[in-house]
């Protein structure tokens, strides 16, 4: 690589080094710790930092998927790749094995986002997963602003606030009990412009429906998904042929795309720059259910 | 956050702000968020249906930060909540941490990393004990930069001499507790109307000094203790062998302080062997030279036994390795401290047994003066107490180095954090007005 490294530190080096800091410590720490990936941007970003946290040696941590089977193919295909390319290992936790076999009910809004949390936690619980790497910002959304770095869960998975420690300097305390585990969430401090800068700066790879591109899309609450194989759409629904882009990755069924023309990572940096709304509140329908939506997640264990 | 052109943010703030219930923090916070536009339209838009809701005419800033649920439904805040805003100068991690409960808890938390503090008063009310305890608490844990916003200043008529008086009592508080001229600032500011948050007031002509943004966007504060000497906490040993990197064996931290380059002469602690420094690695390319705060790999000249927990330092500044030695504890539990409890230490990226001898002191708030020989300390009370390790750290002052000065008590029975630890007679110095803030290095280059 041919940078040219100056001593002095900007916002995103200092960012960096924070989040090569922490799973630096949790390589230190603990004995068995997964990243969870779902080739979304953040979860990308999160896995660039571990490579260069570990670098010249591989990273020594296996990834996780908890797959919905709502998938966009661009998404899958970007996932495998990139195991590939970084040379480690995926394991995959599908919600679909879990509605096939009875343990799981689909849900009459046929959203498979809230049926994540039991397939995340059976995978922890067989895997003996004591650390689990999540791309998750505080900035994201009001309930996550008290969100640690470190963040204890009990056996369930469950988030209680009472537990949670107090964290002080960069002394990060990741004891657990037997059973329970830490999730952990390097880019605590990051923005979404924050990472999308660095995107841009390290170059890094993402799946194309980040980026503008046409796609037949239908309108539903407010948002425009993919018409695709999961419900929709409806009758009275019809579909569009648009420009759009998605700003994050998740249950096909619920996730929106954007109308947009920004076609590089120069046109998203402005648009997010500019924009008038929180990624989650564009994009997510499972966030609009509640204004609590997120923190009852968080309780559940999905996050 | 509004235009694209403008350039990257080039620096990192980290703040912490502390103030009494109703003083207007929350309204405070929303302000800076709400005027940098770091506040996007949905968030804004349910702000604006629950103001209208309350039956209120203008936006209730403060439901931009409010958290938890059990919080909203009791409208308080209980715990430290992190903001985030940028404008093109800095961008801004700000700790938000409320006043009332566990305010020990939350203030050292959110001191612990800031390098400024605002703290809130009302106008009308003034210099508070809750005030004077605060700023104890933020000289006590080294937060090198002290901003008064004396708020509501709407509410008494935009006068001077109320103001004066206020700035005038606390900054002699300050002074008491080692901040020297310059690293305090007071600006009268109303949070409600925006009066000097961010936009200059138009009611405050005879305050000549920057509104609160502008102080933070140009307030000199180094983010770490870059002209210390060097310190290197080994976090994790990175060993490969590949055709590019035969036999790789490098040491992986986050300077903690000083400078380093190579060839620099090192001794790892607390062995005491002593080296060179033959690389500075990171995954873009090889430094000649790095600092303080930033993640890089060290290859060593000889081959040497170092693992997780060593720490590598200067060889001509190196710290003391010590199995005993004098602290001061900010309790953090509600199983309060008995003298001879059996305790974990953090220290860097090791952890040892530890065992808490005597207590020596403990802070009374209310007087803000010390008591002697307390027979415990507990929630949220302050301390000084003897501890012995099972295995000899390396350690500095709290007041010249404030990462490894630093350290964590942790319960060996379930895990919780006990204590935040500082090395050495901090509570003494504050006591005597010569708090930490004082000799760490670049803490203070005073202000504008
Ligand atoms: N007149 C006036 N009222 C204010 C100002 N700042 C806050 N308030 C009001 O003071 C009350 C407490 O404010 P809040 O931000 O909730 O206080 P907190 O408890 O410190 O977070 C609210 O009713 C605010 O509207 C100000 O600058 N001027």
């Amino acid at each position: 690589m041919t940078q040219t490294l100056s001593k002095h530190q900007d916002a995103l080096d200092r960012l960096e080094s924070e989040a090569i800091h922490i799973f630096r410590e949790v390589a230190g720490e603990f004995d068995r710790p997964v990243i969870l990936f779902s080739g979304g941007k953040d979860s990308t970003v999160l896995l660039h930092l571990a490579v260069k946290a570990f670098w010249p040696a591989p990273v020594p941590f296996p990834l996780l998927h908890v797959d919905t089977g709502h998938n966009l193919d661009e998404v899958i295909e970007f996932r495998d790749r990139t195991v590939e390319r970084y040379g480690l290992r995926l394991v995959v936790a599908s919600v679909q094995d879990f509605i096939d076999d009875g343990r799981l009910e689909e849900r009459p809004d046929g959203t498979r986002n809230p049926l994540q949390t039991v397939p995340l936690l059976d995978s922890i619980t067989s895997n003996k997963f004591d650390a689990v790497f999540g791309g998750g910002r505080r900035d994201e959304e009001r309930a996550r602003a008290k969100e640690r770095i470190f963040s204890l869960r009990n056996a369930f998975g469950q988030w209680e606030p009472r537990r949670q420690r107090p964290e002080l300097w960069n002394l990060y305390n990741g004891r657990h009990r037997a059973g329970e585990h830490v999730r952990v969430f390097p880019l605590s401090n990051w923005t979404e412009l924050d990472v999308w800068r660095y995107i841009q700066r390290e170059n890094i790879d993402l799946p194309s429906i980040y980026f503008a591109h046409e796609r037949e899309v239908f309108q539903r609450d407010g948002m425009w998904l993919t018409a695709g194989p999961w419900f929709g759409p409806n009758a009275d629904e019809p579909v569009e042929q648009l420009t759009i882009r998605y700003r994050t990755v998740g249950d096909g069924s619920c996730t929106g795309a954007i109308r947009s023309d920004a076609a590089d990572i120069e046109a998203v940096i402005a648009e997010v720059s500019a924009s008038r709304l929180t990624e989650r509140g564009a994009t997510r329908a499972d966030d609009r259910l509640s204004e609590a939506a997120m923190e009852d997640r968080k309780r559940e264990g999905y996050f | 956050m509004g235009s694209a052109q403008r350039d990257l943010p080039n620096d990192l703030l980290r703040l912490a702000t502390a103030g009494s219930v109703d003083d207007g923090k929350s309204t405070l916070v929303g302000r800076l968020l709400y005027d940098t536009k770091s506040v996007l339209a949905d968030t804004l838009d349910a702000v604006h249906r629950a103001s209208v809701d309350k039956g209120l005419s203008t936006p209730d800033l403060s439901l931009l930060v409010d958290g938890l649920r059990s919080e909203r439904e009791q409208g308080i805040t209980i715990d430290v909540a992190y903001r985030y805003f940028a404008t093109p100068k800095r961008s801004f991690v700000l700790a938000d941490t409320p006043g009332h409960v566990q305010y020990t808890r939350n203030t050292v938390t959110g001191a612990s990393t800031a390098q400024l503090a605002v703290l809130l008063v009302d106008a009308r009310k003034g210099v508070l004990e809750q005030t004077r305890r605060h700023a104890a608490v933020l000289a006590l844990l080294g937060v090198p930069q002290l901003v008064l916003a004396v708020n509501k200043i709407d509410l008494v008529d935009y006068d001077e001499a109320v103001f004066e008086v206020i700035a005038k009592e606390f900054t002699d508080h300050a002074t008491a507790l080692g901040y020297p001229i310059g690293s305090v600032l007071s600006i009268p500011v109303s949070a409600l109307v925006g009066d000097n948050v961010v936009d200059r007031s138009a009611h405050t002509a005879w305050y000549t000094g920057p509104t609160l943004l502008e102080h933070l966007e140009t307030v000199p504060v180094e983010p770490d203790p870059h002209h210390a000497a060097f310190r290197f906490p080994v976090q994790y040993v990175i060993r490969t062998n590949t055709d590019e990197h035969r036999d790789y064996r490098g040491y992986a931290g986050q300077i903690a302080a000083g400078t380093v380059a190579k060839g620099d002469e090192i001794v790892v602690l607390p062995a005491g062997l002593r080296t060179t420094v033959a690389r500075i690695d990171t995954p873009d390319g090889e430094l000649d030279e790095a600092e303080a705060g930033r993640s890089v790999t060290l290859v060593l000249t000889d081959e040497i036994d170092i693992s997780r927990g060593d720490l590598i330092a200067s060889a001509t500044e190196s710290p003391a390795v010590t199995d005993e030695f004098s602290a001061t504890l900010a309790w953090l539990s509600e199983k309060a401290l008995k003298p001879g409890a059996r305790v974990l230490v953090k220290h860097g990226a090791r952890t040892v047994q530890a065992f808490v001898g005597e207590l020596t002191t403990r802070f009374d708030e209310q007087k803000l003066s010390t008591v002697d020989s307390p027979e415990e300390l507990k929630l949220n009370e302050i301390g000084q107490v003897g501890i012995r390790t099972a295995e000899p750290l390396p350690i500095d002052d709290y007041s010249v180095n404030r990462r490894t000065g630093a350290f964590l008590v942790i319960d060996p029975a379930d895990g919780s954090t006990l204590a935040a630890g500082l090395v050495g007679a901090g509570l003494r110095a504050l006591d005597a007005g010569e708090s930490c803030i004082g000799g760490g290095e670049t803490a203070f280059s005073p202000g504008p």
